[in-house]
C-alpha cells in the first residue's frame, strides 16, 4: 500500500506566507488564552491536597460536600471522574494546616457519612514544594530548547536550529493554549508530556533539515526554494505514516489509560497534531528567511562529501556478486 | 553486500536471548511472602535461624512454598494471604523482638532464574500501592537544639573554672552570657574558646552588664545540620523496622529532605503518626522550693521563677521544674509497655544505658522525698506524664513510668522512647499515596494501553509495509523485550508515567523503521536494485535515526534531571528505551533483512507494499 504517490513536488515554500498567516493566528489565539484564562496548574505546582475516593455504588455528591463542609473546608471541589462512584476532592494549599494530617482526617469525616469509601489516592504537595516542582519545570524546559538548539547548530546550521526551537516552541505554545483554553488541568505528567513533544516534533525538523542538506549536494543546480520543496514532498509520507502509528499509541493511552494518562495523552495528540505541520510548513519558511542556502550548509566540503554521496547512490557492479 | 559478519549475528542473537531471561522473571507473578530480618543493624542474622523457622512451620502446622535465606534475611513464600498473615503472626510470637517479620510479594520464578540475578520489574508505588512522603527536616530547631545544649555545657565550664556570671540563656541560635565586669568576661573567653574552637564569640556592653555572645560559625552549623539529617534518617529506619514494612526506602533528598517511601502500607494514618513524631522524654526535677500557692498561681499565668519552667501535668494543674535536664531519651536502651502490679495500670518500662543509670542513680540518691517529672515534649508541647516522688536511689537503670492513660499509649510512647528521637522535627511536605486496588488497576491500564497501541501500529504497519512492515514489528517487539529486560536488569522503579513512556516510545520508535521503509521503496522507484535499495536505504536513513534520536535523548536527561517522582520514572523509561529502539529497529530489523536477502542470488521483487 502507498499513500503518497507524488510525481511532482508539491510547491510548498510558495504556500509560506498562508501557512505562516495560519501558524500566526493559531499562536496569538493560545497566547490569548494563556493570559486570559491561564493555566488551571494542578496541586504538582500550586500545592494543596487531591484526594481520589471510590464507592461500591455511585456516590451521593452533596453528602460528600456536606461532610467535606463540616471540617471547615468550604474551599474544596467535590466533583465525579471517570465515572459515578469515583469522586476526585480537591483542597487548596493552606497556612498553617499540614495537608496530610488534612487528608485523614477529610478520610474519617466522609467514612463516618458512609463507611464503604476506599481511598485510592492521595496526592499532597506543600506549597514551598509546588514552588520548586515548578521552577525545575521551567529549568527543564529551558535545558531541553538550549540543549537541542546547541545540538542542531553543532549538526546542522545555526539558522536550522533556531527554526526548528521557533517550530516547536509554537507546538509547546499551542499546547499550553489548548490547556488554558479547556482548563485542563496542568500538572507533571502533562509536563512530561509537553517535554517529550519538544523533542519528538524536533525529530521532524530533523528528519527534513537532513534531505535538504542532502539535496543541497546532489541538486547542484536547483534553486533554495526547489530544494526545500523536494524535501519535503519526499518525506511526506514519512512524515505522516510515523505521526500516524504514534498517533495510534497515544490514542490508545486516551482510551485505556485512565485518568492519570487522560491529559498526558491529550497534550501529546495536540502535539502530534501540530507538530506534524509545524516541523515542516513553519519551521523551513523560516529556515529559508533566515538565508540557508548551499554555501553556509556544506561550505567548503561540498566537492568531497557529494563525491562520497555519489558512489554510494550509484554502487559499483562488483558489490552484487 | 546484505550479509552480517558472523560475530553481528551472534551479538543479535544473544541479546535477544538475554533479552528472554531478563523478561521471562516477570510473567511469573509474585506470591504473598513473610520476609524476616534483624531488628536492629547490629544484630546479625543467625545462621540457626533458619532451620529455627522451617521448626516453627512445622510445629504449627504452615504449608509454605518455599523458604530461603539471603543476604538481607529470610523470606518464605506461601499460596494464599490467609498462610501468610497467620505465618508473620506465628513467627513475630516466637521470635520476639530481636527480628522484625514483614508482609512481602515475592517472585515466583524459578530459582535458576533468580540464581542469574534476574528479577522482575521493580514497581514504584503507583503500580503496587503504597505511601510517598517527602519530610522536611526543621534545621532551625536543629540549631537552635544544639544551643539549648551549649548553655549547659556553658555552666558546667564556667563552674568549674570558679568563673563568676550573672546568666546564660539562649536566644534563638546563640549563646549569651552576662557578666558584671570585663575581667571575669575575658577569663570565660579565654576559657570556651579553648574548649569549643568553631564558635564565634562577640563581646559586648548593655548598661551595666557586659555580654559574651557565642553563636555556630558555618562549619559548626553545617555539622550539626548533617548530624541532625542522618540521626533522624537513623530514627526513621527504626520506627518503620517497628512498623514491619518490608523493603522501605529512606534515603537523604537535598541537604535537609528526607525521602520515605513504604511499599505497601495500608494504615497510611498509623505510618504518618509514626514517622511524623518527634516525643523525646526528659526527666527533670520538680523545684520544691518555689512550689507554694503564690508562686505556682504566678507560674500558671506564665511567670516562671528564674531558673524553673512551668508545665502542666495531665490534670492540668501547674507545675514547676527546674531548666536543667537530668536526662534526655538519648540515654535509653530499650523501653516496653508494661502493667503496675499494684494499682494495675499501664505504665512504659524503660532500661537506661550504663551512663543514664548512673546520674539517674546519683539524682535519685540526693533527691530523696522530693518529686521528679517526666515530661513529654512533642511537637513543641511539653506535658508532664507523672511526677511521681522519690521514695529511695534506684539503681540499675531500670525505670517505670507511671501515669499513661491506657494500653494503647504506653504501647506508643514505648515504640517512640525505643527508636529513639528525631534530632529535629519534620515536617511532610509531599505526600502521594496509592490504594492497592489502585495500583493494580493501573498497572492494568498501562498494559493495556501498550497492547492495543502496538497491536494497532503492528497491523497498520503489515499492512502499508507488507512483510517490510513485519520485519518492522518484529524489531519493535524485540525493542519491547530488550527495553522490560533492561528494566527488569537495572531494577529501575517503573512507574505509571514510566509504563506510558514504554507505550509512547515503542510508538516513537517505529519512526526509524518507517525512515528505512520509505528510503528502500525510494531507492526502488529510483530504479535501484532491490539488493541496493536495501543497503542505500539502511545506510541513509541511518543519519538521520541518530539525528533524531540524539535530540529526543536530549529532552528525555533534561526531564531525568529536573524532573521529580512521577516524571522521572517516564524520562528512565524513556531514555533506555530509545537506546533499545536504536539497536532493535536498526541493528536488529537488517539483521533479519539479511537473513532474508543477502543469502540469495538473486532478488527480483522486495515485499515492501
Amino acid at each position: 500500500m502507498e499513500l503518497f504517490r507524488v510525481k511532482k513536488d508539491i510547491p510548498f515554500m510558495s504556500y509560506g506566507r498562508l501557512t505562516t498567516a495560519i501558524s500566526l493566528i493559531t499562536f496569538i489565539l493560545a497566547i490569548f488564552f494563556l493570559a486570559t484564562r491561564g493555566l488551571n496548574f494542578g496541586v504538582d505546582f500550586t500545592g494543596g491536597t487531591m484526594m481520589e475516593v471510590s464507592y461500591p455504588q455511585a456516590a451521593d455528591l452533596n453528602k460528600i460536600r456536606q461532610a467535606v463542609d463540616s471540617i471547615g473546608l468550604k474551599d474544596a471541589t467535590v466533583q465525579n471522574f471517570g465515572s459515578s462512584r469515583d469522586v476526585l476532592i480537591r483542597l487548596p494549599a493552606r497556612e498553617g494546616i499540614s495537608g496530610s494530617q488534612l487528608s485523614e482526617q477529610m478520610l474519617a469525616s466522609l467514612k463516618t457519612v458512609d463507611s464503604s469509601v476506599l481511598m485510592s489516592r492521595v496526592e499532597f504537595v506543600g506549597p514551598q514544594v509546588g514552588e520548586e516542582l515548578y521552577e525545575n519545570g521551567a529549568l527543564a524546559l529551558l535545558l531541553v530548547t538550549v540543549g537541542i538548539m546547541l545540538y542542531l547548530a553543532m549538526r546542522f546550521e545555526w539558522r536550522f536550529a533556531v527554526a526548528a526551537i521557533i517550530a516547536n516552541m509554537h507546538d509547546v505554545i499551542i499546547i499550553l493554549g489548548f490547556f488554558a483554553f479547556f482548563q485542563w488541568e496542568f500538572n507533571l505528567t502533562v509536563l512530561a508530556a509537553v517535554l517529550a513533544v519538544l523533542g519528538y516534533s524536533v525529530n521532524e525538523s530533523v528528519v527534513v533539515f537532513d534531505r535538504v542538506r542532502e539535496n543541497f549536494r546532489k541538486m547542484r543546480k536547483a534553486s533554495v526554494v526547489t530544494v526545500i520543496d523536494n524535501a519535503i514532498t519526499r518525506t511526506m509520507s514519512r512524515t505522516v505514516i510515523t505521526h500516524f502509528s504514534t498517533q495510534l499509541m497515544v490514542l490508545s493511552m486516551l482510551l485505556f489509560g485512565g485518568e492519570v494518562l487522560h491529559n498526558f495523552s491529550l497534550a501529546l495528540t495536540i502535539g502530534i497534531l501540530f507538530g506534524i505541520y509545524s516541523s515542516v510548513l513553519v519551521a523551513c519558511p523560516i529556515a529559508m528567511y533566515l538565508g540557508v542556502n548551499r554555501t553556509n550548509l556544506i561550505g567548503d566540503v561540498e566537492k568531497k562529501e557529494g563525491e562520497k554521496k555519489e558512489a554510494v547512490a550509484e554502487p559499483h557492479p562488483s558489490d552484487f556478486a | 553486500m546484505n550479509r552480517y559478519p558472523m560475530w553481528k549475528n551472534i551479538l543479535v542473537a544473544t541479546m535477544i536471548l538475554m533479552g528472554l531471561i531478563y523478561t521471562i522473571p516477570n510473567f511469573f507473578g509474585e506470591s504473598p511472602a513473610v520476609q524476616i530480618t534483624p531488628a536492629k543493624n547490629t544484630t546479625k542474622l543467625d545462621p540457626a535461624l533458619l532451620g529455627k523457622v522451617e521448626e516453627i512451620f512445622k510445629q504449627e502446622k504452615i504449608e509454605y512454598d518455599g523458604v530461603y535465606q539471603d543476604a538481607r534475611g529470610i523470606k518464605a513464600r506461601f499460596a494464599n494471604t490467609d498462610t501468610q498473615i497467620k505465618a508473620k503472626d506465628v513467627l513475630q510470637a516466637n521470635l520476639g523482638k530481636d527480628y522484625t517479620v514483614a508482609l512481602n510479594l515475592l517472585s515466583r520464578s524459578p530459582a535458576w532464574l533468580r540464581s542469574l540475578g534476574a528479577k522482575p520489574m521493580y514497581l514504584g508505588l503507583d503500580l503496587r500501592g503504597g505511601v510517598h512522603f517527602l519530610l522536611q527536616v526543621d534545621m532551625k530547631a536543629a540549631l537552635s537544639k544544639a544551643a539549648e545544649r551549649f548553655v549547659g555545657d556553658f555552666r558546667i565550664a564556667l563552674r568549674k573554672e570558679r568563673i563568676s556570671y550573672v546568666g546564660v540563656t539562649r536566644e534563638g541560635e546563640t549563646v549569651q552570657i552576662r557578666f558584671n565586669n570585663e575581667a571575669e568576661l575575658i577569663k570565660a573567653k579565654t576559657v570556651i574558646s579553648k574548649e569549643y574552637p568553631n564558635l564565634t564569640l562577640n563581646e559586648s556592653t548593655v548598661g551595666e552588664e557586659k555580654i559574651l555572645k557565642a553563636s555556630l560559625n558555618l562549619v559548626e552549623q553545617k555539622t550539626i545540620q548533617d548530624f541532625a539529617i542522618k540521626q533522624n534518617i537513623q530514627t526513621l529506619h527504626n520506627r518503620i523496622n517497628e512498623l514491619g514494612v518490608a523493603e522501605p526506602i529512606i534515603q537523604q533528598q537535598g541537604a535537609d529532605r528526607v525521602v520515605v517511601q513504604l511499599p505497601g502500607v495500608q494504615d497510611t494514618a498509623k505510618a504518618k503518626e509514626i514517622l511524623g513524631r518527634t516525643a523525646t522524654l526528659e526527666i527533670r526535677l520538680v523545684d520544691e522550693d518555689k512550689s507554694d500557692f503564690a508562686t505556682l498561681e504566678m507560674a500558671d499565668k506564665g511567670q516562671a521563677p528564674i531558673g524553673d519552667d512551668v508545665f502542666k501535668d495531665r490534670e492540668g494543674r501547674a507545675i514547676l521544674v527546674k531548666k536543667n535536664v537530668v536526662l534526655t531519651g538519648d540515654y535509653i536502651t530499650d523501653a516496653g509497655p508494661g502493667v503496675d502490679g499494684q494499682s494495675g495500670r499501664s505504665t512504659v518500662n524503660v532500661t537506661l544505658d550504663a551512663r543514664g543509670a548512673r546520674i539517674f542513680q546519683q539524682v535519685t540518691r540526693e533527691n530523696v522525698g522530693k518529686r521528679m517529672a517526666i515530661l513529654l515534649i512533642e511537637k513543641g508541647n511539653t506535658e508532664v506524664i507523672t511526677a511521681p516522688v522519690i521514695n529511695e536511689e534506684i539503681g540499675g537503670g531500670r525505670v517505670q513510668i507511671s501515669g499513661m492513660a491506657n494500653t494503647q499509649e504506653a504501647t506508643d510512647i514505648a515504640l517512640l522512647l525505643r527508636a529513639g528521637a528525631l534530632a529535629a522535627p519534620m515536617d511532610i511536605v509531599e505526600e502521594r499515596t496509592v490504594g492497592p486496588s489502585m495500583g493494580e488497576e493501573n498497572i492494568k491500564r498501562g498494559m493495556h494501553s501498550t497492547l492495543w497501541g502496538f497491536a494497532a501500529i503492528a497491523v497498520f504497519m503489515i499492512v502499508y509495509y507488507a512483510m517490510f512492515g513485519g520485519i518492522s514489528v518484529i524489531a519493535l517487539s524485540v525493542n519491547l523485550l530488550l527495553l522490560v529486560a533492561v528494566l527488569s536488569m537495572l531494577q529501575a522503579t517503573l512507574t505509571l508515567p514510566g509504563l506510558a513512556a514504554v507505550a509512547l516510545t515503542l510508538g516513537m520508535a517505529i519512526d526509524a523503521n518507517v525512515l528505512i521503509n520509505e528510503r528502500i521503496r525510494e531507492e526502488l522507484r529510483n530504479g535501484n536494485t532491490p539488493q541496493a535499495s536495501i543497503h542505500a536505504g539502511y545506510e541513509r536513513a541511518w543519519d538521520t535515526i541518530l539525528d533524531s534520536n540524539v535530540t529526543t535523548l536530549i529532552a528525555g536527561l533534561a526531564l531525568f534531571m529536573f524532573g521529580s517522582g512521577p516524571v522521572k520514572g517516564f524520562a528512565v523509561v524513556h531514555v533506555l528505551g530509545i537506546l533499545t529502539s536504536m539497536f532493535s529497529a536498526v541493528v536488529v530489523s537488517r539483521a533479519i533483512v539479511n537473513l532474508l536477502h543477502g543469502y540469495r542470488r538473486k532478488v527480483n521483487k522486495l515485499s515492501i507494499g
